[in-house]
């Protein structure tokens, strides 16, 4: 007997055996084949946090020596080679292995949550992307551990970066670790965007999304069209460096300025790509804490969308001062002042839903308001930045470190301790300690602008940027100073997040489904949520699910206790993309050690390319890498009868459990 | 827990879904393993359009004398490309075997398809030995060798997945319902043809047109 190709979902209410049955199918085995082979999004979320969360403590570590050499002139803590490689380590950590991948995190843990949905589009293509930006974190700090960390700043310009200038391992591992994490970035990318467009809950129309899902799938539409050029470039790069080409290098008719725009073309997109996500988070929490829908919903979202379409316009000008026409540097310099005005409707509308609501002030509510201040003013900065003469005077300073500062920390880390303090309950099912909440928010929020609000005067006195010392006398001493202290003062801070985490988790008070009343669909089901995130599959009437009662906007209701069952297998629903109508029933994977092996053959083919200029027989464990990445590459993608990827045959095991599921139900 | 009739109408007034007869996974190209294959054409797209990106740049920048073939030769270049064109076309015909139920013309078509694809790519290194001009000799060279390397690697996924697609079929794996893996495949195999049309166009044509001259 063939099972029907067609089948009209059962509609109920939950019940104890209905979650029992559905966590028997959803739950992540024990043992090492669920450690390796888990596709469950919440637990690939948390991982991407707590990995990102390392980082960041090591790229602070790193930023606390920087500032310790930093702290007076003349001081020799560290080598000049040490401090390059320091403060490039430092960017390289914070930008590309800190800040989308604890933003990604977040989007992972939440996204399904957030759209009703059971998981992710693509639940192994998920667990590939966090075993490969984990395998390129760990790429790269091995180059860094062996003294081969990147040495030539974030953004690596070239001619310093070509072997001639710099013939150690330092460039190989940063370029090809790069290259690696492109891959982990590229197929995020992919998931977040079909999730986004076909996974929602049945009536989500596209009108009706919470606006954290616009920040991230925003930026991951540019990620996914922008991430190859920063691959190219570095690829180029290490070609040049390993097989004698001329991109770079003006000797054999290549281009210097070639590298900068590939970076850039890149760069300034990603710049909106580590904030966007971290403003829908902005969008999404801090309306709960007002006890008001955000104001200009739609306008937000436009804004958002704006924002990074003109993103993609504006990567010369981090490139004014490289030589370029005039008639360029007035496009770009026009385009990058326009940018101002999306995010000047954010700001406002979150003003206004400060001033129309009633704002409950939690940890939470401090660091995402205190945010609108902090990106006020990185925002101001970047503005001035964007006048071209400005830049000519400013390039190169400190200006410009605490005009980044300003926004990766005042948009992104805040915003993501707010997350961390509004979601950490949903998380763990405990709330973070408040008392200890303020300390941390407080000093974190003193140290920082202590130690980056002088840092724009040390910018404007002339200091210049990645030296790693400075003469006396030239007025930097005190500032310098200041933003020493401050950092640590910042570190304590941070630390102090830390500790209330640990201490939360142990002994924090039990928060329930929907500590903060707030109303999106993530608050409806328990804290922690089970495998399946929901027993039945939610309908939604409004972008405010949970607070159609009290809003009173329209007459029909979201339908939260009753819904589809979808529980003869690992099911979810599939909905149009536009009016988030159900269309399709998707089938989920099993769990799959896939993508776990693909991942390892790749990180292996890279290690092989990184050994092949000292070790000939490298290549072998290139090919061996490549053979065993489409062992993994089949494994993943033989046709299943399970997925209905193919005809059965014959019945399978997965086969019967559904059966079985069938008949008891 | 009863069984419901849909109707829009309901969905409308209660707010909950009350659905239709749904597919049970992906039928015909319609799932979510379509969209997949079209964002990864897009990032694919992307990659290409910086590769050529790159030799624009180069070439637009470059002193006079940069292209090292003001007038490169067409003797191997355009049979290859109208046979990797032609390659398409084959694979759609085996797409058309899967969609009815004739598995005879589908195993034809990507097997077809395949032997036309490593033939491409034969032609291809025999077009790489053809040139007077090594890997490392200048910017050109570069961006000519690597731009057309990155194109022999999608080939060589493409053809593992003809492949694969070959042996599936063989194993009478799809039916016009389900075949996803074979549209999503032969769809990824298409991008190849027609990446190659922008490389052959910018490395083959545009010097005849005046670029860089």
């Amino acid at each position: 007997m063939k099972e029907p190709d067609f089948r009209t979902p059962r509609l109920g209410t939950e019940s104890p055996e209905l979650r029992e049955r559905l966590h028997h199918i959803w739950e992540t085995e024990p043992g090492l084949k669920g450690v390796f082979g888990t596709t469950d999004h919440k637990t690939i979320g948390i991982r991407y946090i707590v990995t990102a969360f390392i980082f960041l403590v090591l790229g602070g570590l790193e930023a606390l020596a920087i500032r310790l050499q930093l702290a007076g002139p003349n001081l020799s803590l560290m080598t000049p080679e040490q401090y390059d490689q320091f403060f490039s380590t430092h960017g390289m950590t914070m930008i590309f292995l800190y800040a989308l991948p604890i933003l990604s995190g977040f989007s992972n843990y939440l996204w399904p949550l957030l759209l009703g949905g059971r998981d992710m589009a693509f639940p192994r293509l998920n667990a590939f992307s966090y075993w490969i930006y984990l395998a390129a974190g760990i790429f790269m700090y091995a180059g860094f551990v062996l003294g081969n960390g990147p040495n030539d700043g974030w953004f690596n310009y070239v001619p310093y970066a070509e072997r001639n200038y710099n013939p150690g391992f330092n460039q190989d591992f940063y370029s090809l670790g790069m290259v690696l994490l492109g891959i982990s970035t590229t197929v995020g990318a992919a998931n977040f965007i079909v999730t986004a467009m076909r996974t929602r809950a049945p009536g989500m129309s596209i009108n009706r999304l919470p606006i954290m899902i616009w920040g991230t799938l925003t930026a991951n539409a540019a990620n996914l069209l922008v991430v190859p050029a920063v691959s190219l470039a570095f690829f180029l790069l290490w070609m040049d460096r390993q097989f004698g080409t001329h991109f770079y290098d003006p000797v054999g008719g290549g281009q210097p300025l070639l590298w900068q725009h590939l970076f850039w073309i890149f760069g300034h997109p990603w710049v909106y790509a580590v904030v966007l996500p971290a403003m829908g988070m902005v969008s999404t929490g801090l309306p709960v804490f007002c006890r008001r829908p955000i104001v200009g919903y739609s306008v937000v979202i436009l804004a958002t969308i704006a924002t990074m379409v003109l993103g993609f316009g504006v990567w010369v000008h981090h490139m004014f001062a490289t030589g370029l026409p005039g008639l360029s540097l007035s496009f770009f310099s026009g385009a990058s002042l326009v940018i101002t005005v999306p995010s000047a409707v954010a700001v406002f509308a979150w003003l206004a839903t400060i001033t129309l609501g009633r704002p409950v002030v939690t940890t939470a509510f401090l660091y995402f308001s205190s945010m609108i201040l902090l990106f006020v003013i990185g925002g101001v900065s970047g503005f001035m930045t964007a006048s071209v003469p400005v830049d000519w005077q400013l390039t190169d300073t400190y200006f410009v470190v605490a005009h980044l500062h300003y926004v990766l920390i005042g948009i992104n880390v805040f915003p993501v301790l707010g997350a961390c303090y509004y979601w950490f309950p949903k998380m763990t099912g405990r709330l973070l300690d408040e008392r200890l909440g303020r300390w941390n928010f407080w000093i974190t929020f003193i140290g920082f602008n202590l130690a980056f609000l002088p840092m724009h005067l040390t910018g404007l006195f002339g200091m210049p940027r990645r030296v790693y010392t400075y003469p006396d006398g030239m007025g930097w001493n005190s500032l310098n100073m200041i933003t020493t202290i401050g950092s640590f003062v910042l570190a304590v801070g941070l630390l102090l997040f830390f500790v209330n985490v640990a201490r939360s988790l142990k002994s924090g008070a039990i928060a329930g489904p929907n500590p903060w009343d707030a109303p999106t669909l993530e608050w409806s089901v328990p804290s922690p949520p089970p495998p399946y995130n929901f027993a039945v599959l939610p309908t939604v009437a409004s972008a405010n699910p949970l607070w159609e009662e009290r809003l009173g906007e329209q007459r029909t209701r979201s339908s939260i206790d009753r819904g589809m069952l979808l529980d003869v297998g690992k099911e979810s629903i599939a909905t149009t993309a536009m009016d988030g109508v159900p269309d399709m029933i998707l089938e989920m994977p099993e769990d799959s050690v896939a993508p776990a092996v693909t991942a390892l053959g790749i990180t292996v083919a890279f290690v092989g390319m990184l050994l092949k200029s000292v070790w000939l027989p490298a290549w072998g464990v290139v090919w061996g890498g490549s053979l065993l990445t489409l062992i993994g590459l089949l494994m993943w993608l033989w046709p299943r009868r399970d997925l209905r990827e193919r005809e059965p045959a014959e019945r399978g095991p997965a086969d019967r459990r559904r059966l079985s599921g069938e008949a008891v139900a | 827990m009863n069984e419901t009739a849909a109707t829009a109408a309901d969905l409308r007034d209660t707010a909950l879904a009350q659905p239709a007869n749904l597919p049970v996974g992906p039928i015909g190209r319609h799932g979510v393993g379509y969209w997949g294959a079209w964002t990864l054409i897009a990032t694919e797209a992307a990659l290409f359009a910086y590769l050529l990106f790159s030799y624009y740049y180069l070439g637009a920048s470059g002193p006079p004398g940069w292209l090292l073939e003001p007038h490169p030769t067409l003797k191997l270049a355009l049979p290859d490309t109208i046979l990797l064109v032609a390659s398409s076309f084959v694979a759609s015909f085996g797409e058309h075997g899967v969609l009815h139920r004739r598995r005879g013309q589908a195993l034809v078509g990507f097997g077809g398809a395949f032997v036309m694809g490593v033939v491409f790519a034969a032609v291809q290194v025999l077009e790489w030995k053809s040139k007077t001009f090594r890997l490392g000799d200048s910017s050109y060279a570069s961006i000519y060798y690597v731009t057309t390397g990155f194109h022999m690697a999608h080939v060589v996924v493409g053809l593992v997945v003809l492949l694969a697609l070959f042996v599936w079929t063989a194993l009478d794996y799809f039916s016009p319902r389900r075949r996803l893996s074979v549209s999503a495949g032969v769809l990824y195999w298409h991008f190849v043809d027609v990446v190659w049309l922008f490389v052959f166009t910018t490395y083959y044509i545009t010097p005849y047109l005046g670029f860089a001259r």
